[in-house]
């Protein structure tokens, strides 16, 4: 009896086993054809044009090279996230995956997940934009090519600027302020804002903070951890200053941002006149609300009188691929196929993604985001998402202190001081 | 237990040996029986507990192997210390209040009006039950519809006699259309409790007092309240130990906001756990929730529901 309990747990462990005895390394096949390899591709691509392009591209690679094989797992952004961090949790890391770059990025290559590819991508390298491939470079070391780069500005409504008197986009920060006064005394609701979700609200002090300070500040913050200098105290007191001219859309501490009463979808219907969001507002615009065609402008975040940053700085951020500690080589030849600049021009002209490749502005098609394009461009300087580009528990504290002072729940000085105390306790 | 073995061939054992063999086998047959459930339970249930209480004394983002920056209670002074941990307490101690004073009441005065013979008895009981059968996140979204601020149902409504209410983006109105929400979801529950409870007490009872002169509210007051106290005592039971876990609504609804106004412990650990990556932090989090409802559990199965329990097969010396 008892022997064959034994067993019978045996016989339980071992079919558990059954299928991990598999191995996905190169396996020598005959002589003189080269070893076989499969890897692994995780994207987040799940919306055409993308979603085909990508399968089309993987198709192409393994026809082109028969001893390869490529497993591909596409899930949809909030569950990439997480079963990306579920997988880097537990030690490993896809072969090749897409990575927004930033702090999250850091804190993989930092537990020794990702491979540094610096010394196999220098034949390439050149042909990427500097703004582009920033995100992922990190003491002169490169871990990721860039598919996607796009950046934050003002996409506005110009009937309703017209509406109230308003004949062209405001270039400095008391103009905008002033418009956005106009914009109230015309009965119209000037800002658009998801308070629910934290990011979009983060947009403003971030580009305040650039403005006013300039890009060496901010990089200086992720170094010093201190964010109560003057500079980011007067970025939030601005924010507070732009609030208390409640700007924003009735009810918008609850608003979501792709929901059918959230940002996107009041900015779409023409209930608010401009937003602050990314490149991919236009279509989100038209996912969510009607969508504002030709009435539909962009102008960029506008320069603060005295401030220290240029108005041509960008904020923004975009997606790459990197790889994974472990990956065979195939993988690396995989990636720079991928970003080659035929082939990525095609999602450039399908408006799936932007050009990162120097002199691809050509291929945007669509006119608002070719406005986004150029801007990049010219760019003199770039500064990646700040919930991006910090770690996590930084970034996560900027959205939620700005979001208080938004709501008036917290002062500038309080906003400040509770980054700054999450940054230095990050740092230790 | 030794109802068990005795079936119709069971024959008298003679001799001590063999008994003592009889037994030997059927222990081991239990412990085969047990065994499946048994591993489960530590896989699933034990070991993630005692992870969780193990990663809360360590500074961990989660990466790598296993966590090795120890800094003993530090994550739990750190917790108590914060505004948003002790808001999550002041939460959870308002939405226990109004759910036991307010939403149980109202399941059992609904209750008792359903246990009368009027028209449509079994479609209402349909009807309220309905809500409790659709998933945490279905509510949310519909509600998040129904209360949003500009095109929502619930402000058209209002609007249409000249009110307004900015529900779910407000804190100060955040709480109460939350709890508006649990509320709908789950009275429909509490209810058929109620009356299965109500469906239980003999009608006798009911007819004697009747007959001693008692009027309705009296009935109600002292026959049939009173043995309904187990079903009550299990009802509120089921709505702290709900609340204490609370998650799914407000993920949805809010996320815990405007300013953290609505968040709850399960929340925080969320946002901390896996937006801002520091599990251990958030390990911390969970084990204070797992604290509050373990010692209420027993507290309350102690002092509360003793009586409910006795003679009841799980409890200590259900043998005698």
């Amino acid at each position: 009896m008892k022997r064959s309990v034994v067993l019978i747990a045996a016989a339980v462990l071992l079919a558990g086993c059954g299928n991990s005895g598999e191995a996905a390394g190169p396996q020598q096949s005959q002589a003189g054809s080269p070893a076989k390899v499969t890897f692994e591709w995780w994207h987040l691509s799940t919306t055409e044009p993308l979603k085909s392009i990508y399968a089309k591209r993987a198709k192409e690679y393994m026809a082109e090279h028969p001893n390869v094989t490529i497993k591909m797992t596409v899930l949809e952004n909030d569950a990439y996230k997480s079963k990306l961090t579920t997988v880097t949790q537990s030690g490993k890391a896809p072969d090749v995956f897409a990575t927004w770059g930033g702090g999250v990025l850091k804190q993989q290559i930092d537990a020794g997940l990702v491979k540094d590819v610096t010394g196999d991508v220098g034949d390439v390298i050149g042909g990427f934009t500097p703004a582009a491939l920033s995100a992922y470079q990190f003491d002169g070391k490169t871990y990721a090519l860039p598919t996607d780069i796009g950046m934050v500005g003002f996409w506005y409504n110009k009937k309703l600027f017209a509406k109230a008197g308003i004949s062209e986009p405001p270039a400095t920060w008391s103009a905008f302020l002033d418009d956005v006064r106009k914009l109230k005394s015309a009965g119209v609701t000037p800002i658009a804002l998801a308070g629910k979700e934290k990011w979009p609200g983060h947009y403003y002090w971030a580009y305040l903070a650039m403005r006013i300070g300039g890009l060496p500040a901010l990089q200086q913050a992720a170094a010093d951890h201190d964010f109560t200098k003057p500079d980011f105290l007067a970025a939030a007191q601005q924010v507070k200053a732009l609030a208390d001219l409640q700007p924003f859309q009735n009810g918008f501490k609850g608003a979501a941002y792709s929901t059918p009463d959230g940002q996107a979808a009041t900015m779409g219907d023409g209930k608010a006149a401009m937003e602050l969001m990314g490149q991919w507002a236009p279509s989100v615009q038209k996912d969510a609300g009607k969508g504002l065609g030709d009435d539909l402008g962009f102008f960029p975040f506008p320069a603060v009188e005295g401030g220290k940053g240029a108005v041509t700085d960008a904020f923004g951020g975009g997606g790459g691929m990197a790889l994974g500690a472990q990956a065979p080589g195939e993988a690396l030849d995989f990636v720079k196929f991928l970003t080659e600049k035929t082939n990525h021009s095609e999602a450039v002209t399908a408006g799936a993604v932007l050009p990162v490749l120097k002199g691809e502005e050509s291929a945007v098609k669509d006119p608002n985001l070719k406005v986004v394009a150029d801007a990049l461009a010219s760019a003199t300087g770039f500064q990646l998402f700040l919930d991006q580009a910090y770690p996590p528990a930084v970034g996560q504290e900027v959205n939620d202190a700005v979001a208080q002072v938004i709501n008036g729940a917290k002062t500038p000085e309080q906003a400040v001081q509770s980054i700054t105390e999450v940054a230095k306790s990050e740092s230790e | 237990m030794t109802t068990l073995t005795r079936g119709p061939e069971a024959r008298p054992l003679p001799a001590p040996a063999a008994r003592a063999r009889v037994r030997r086998r059927r222990s081991v047959t239990i412990a085969l029986f047990v065994l499946p459930a048994l591993v489960l339970f530590l896989l699933l249930v034990v070991a993630p507990i005692l992870i969780a209480m193990y990663s809360s004394v360590f500074r961990w983002n989660g990466f790598g192997g296993l966590p090795a920056n120890f800094i003993g209670l530090d994550n739990f002074t750190r917790l108590f210390g914060t505004e948003v941990f002790r808001d999550d307490l002041w939460h959870l101690v308002v939405l226990i209040a109004f759910s036991v004073c307010v939403q149980l009441p109202f399941s059992l005065g609904i209750a008792m009006l359903l246990h009368q013979r009027i028209r449509g008895r079994a479609l209402y009981r349909l009807v309220f039950f309905a809500p409790y059968v659709l998933s945490e996140v279905i509510t949310g979204v519909l509600f998040s519809l129904i209360l949003s601020p500009e095109s929502g149902m619930a402000n058209q409504l209002l609007r249409a006699v000249g009110l307004e209410s900015q529900w779910l983006s407000d804190p100060g109105s955040v709480m109460y259309s939350l709890f508006l929400v649990m509320t709908w979801k789950y009275f429909g529950f509490h209810m058929m409790i109620y009356l299965a409870g109500r469906q239980n007490i003999p009608e006798e009872l009911i007819e004697a007092a009747k007959i001693d002169g008692a009027g309705p509210w009296k009935v109600f007051r002292h026959v049939t309240l009173p043995l309904l106290g187990p079903t009550v005592r299990i009802s509120v039971f089921l709505s702290v130990i709900y609340t204490i876990q609370l998650f799914d609504l407000v993920w949805i609804l809010t996320q815990g906001g405007p300013s953290h106004s609505s968040e709850t412990m399960a929340v925080t650990m969320m946002e901390w756990g896996f937006k801002r990556s520091q599990v251990g932090y958030a390990s911390a989090v969970s084990v204070v929730m797992f604290a509050l409802s373990l010692v209420f559990a027993l507290v309350y199965q102690r002092l509360v529901m003793r009586r409910d329990l006795e003679g009841a097969t799980t409890s200590i010396g259900g043998r005698r």
